[in-house]
């Protein structure tokens, strides 16, 4: 790795101080992604910011309407936190299923969520129950925030603090996980709220996050075909897109039958 | 900085970019826990961070500042561990160059689920990567090291 300086801080204003106050800074949450990108030379950093140890990025609460999320909160803790599991049961098996118990130990919801992987589950579960990004300057809709691979609507130096998710009735996700890495090879989250609104979103199968309005349809009459058309499906040595969106069907049929049956 | 290692403070300089491996193995010399593939995906670095299974190829020193860390050398007392035990009873191991990761959270799953059914431990030790026993005794051996843990706290 190259060298850099290592930041840590308790408070966010201290860590945008540090930010601005340094060239070619990036902000460290689990280091799950970012320090290997690091040891492969993708990303060369003069200075890490260390946003893990802030306590306003720790919290964990619900409203009635909410469940609301600290950036830091690691994989573990919000797959086996019982306000989540009460809440968004759909979430907490989420947050189980990524990657392996040791990643799931360091690795952070901001850090996925602000990283937008293509094929990573948080977005999914973000964008199914209408999760607001809550940053140090604003607050950001899911459908405002996943802006493409691995992109964002986050600025240079914008810190994400809560994910603040719209409590559902019923939510469930299907994941079918690539062997090696254990991201998704597809993944579909379902969110049914009152009064019929039907959310599905869609991991690992285009070059970012979606909403599957077909499913969402299909979700209420069955009788709707599951296609898939968009022009940024992927296909690598992992799978093809036509396999992947034969994925996306199988899990979007599991997920609905897992509401069906709670 | 300061890092507490199997039960020893340990005030030592570390650089910034400094691994908690390296830390480990080049600062304090503690060479049982192996770096296997540097990726953060075959487990053999791992080590127990405040009782934690971590990946230490992928964590700086300085993110480990003050807590406490248990390496393969910190297992046994004067006896081997229950779970060294049931490895080596059980041959789950062959090469052994994963030995000390699969230990390691084989410890920190039994910590959690001191009774774990075959797929409670597929999944607890997806994280660790075998190529040689083809996981079977690797399995036998958990199974094994759950029943002694067992036994002595009963």
């Amino acid at each position: 790795m190259n060298t850099f300086q290592y930041h840590v801080t308790n408070q966010i204003t201290l860590a945008k101080d540090t930010f601005v106050s340094n060239e070619n800074a990036r902000f460290l949450s689990g280091g799950m992604t970012l320090l290997p990108s690091m040891k492969h030379g993708l990303i060369q950093p003069d200075h890490l910011i260390d946003l893990s140890k802030i306590p306003d990025l720790q919290v964990l609460f619900e409203t009635s309407e909410h469940l609301t999320i600290g950036a830091a909160m690691k994989h573990d803790q919000v797959a086996n936190h019982p306000i989540v599991q009460s809440a968004i049961p759909g979430l907490s098996y989420l947050a189980s299923q990524i990657g392996d118990p040791q990643v799931r130990a360091r690795g952070t919801i901001g850090g996925s969520i602000a990283n937008n992987d293509p094929s990573a589950d948080y977005p999914a579960g973000a964008l199914a129950l209408k999760a607001t990004m809550v940053t140090d300057r604003r607050e950001i809709p899911a459908e405002d925030f996943f802006t493409g691979f691995y992109s964002t609507a986050l600025e240079e130096g914008e810190i994400l603090s809560q994910i603040q998710f719209a409590k559902p009735i019923k939510s469930a996700y299907a994941k079918f996980k690539q062997a090696a890495s254990g991201y998704a090879l597809a993944g579909v989250f379902i969110a049914v709220y009152p009064q019929q609104e039907i959310r599905v979103a869609v991991t690992g199968v285009g070059a970012g996050v979606f909403r599957w309005t077909q499913a969402e349809q299909a979700f209420l009459n069955p009788k709707i075909n599951l296609s898939i058309e968009r022009d940024d499906l992927i296909s690598d040595l992992h799978a093809s897109s036509a396999y992947r969106v034969n994925m996306a069907q199988v899990l979007f049929k599991r997920a609905f039958e897992q509401i069906q049956n709670n | 900085m300061q890092i507490t290692v199997n039960g020893q403070i340990q005030e030592l300089p570390v650089k910034d970019n400094t691994l908690l491996i390296d830390l480990i193995r080049d600062q304090l010399h503690l060479t049982g826990t192996h770096s296997g593939c540097d990726t953060t995906q075959c487990g053999c670095c791992t080590v127990l961070m405040d009782q934690v299974a971590v990946k230490s190829c992928t964590v700086l020193a300085r993110q480990a500042e003050g807590t406490s860390i248990q390496t393969i050398e910190g297992l046994a007392t004067q006896d081997l561990h229950p779970v060294q035990e049931a490895f080596s009873e059980e041959h789950g191991l062959q090469c052994g160059y994963c030995t000390p990761g699969m230990i390691m959270s084989t410890v920190y799953l039994l910590q959690r689920n001191p009774n774990p059914s075959d797929e409670q431990i597929i999944e607890g030790l997806a994280g660790n990567i075998c190529r040689c026993t083809g996981y079977v005794n690797i399995i036998k051996a958990v199974k094994s090291a759950a029943k002694k843990m067992q036994e002595t706290n009963a």
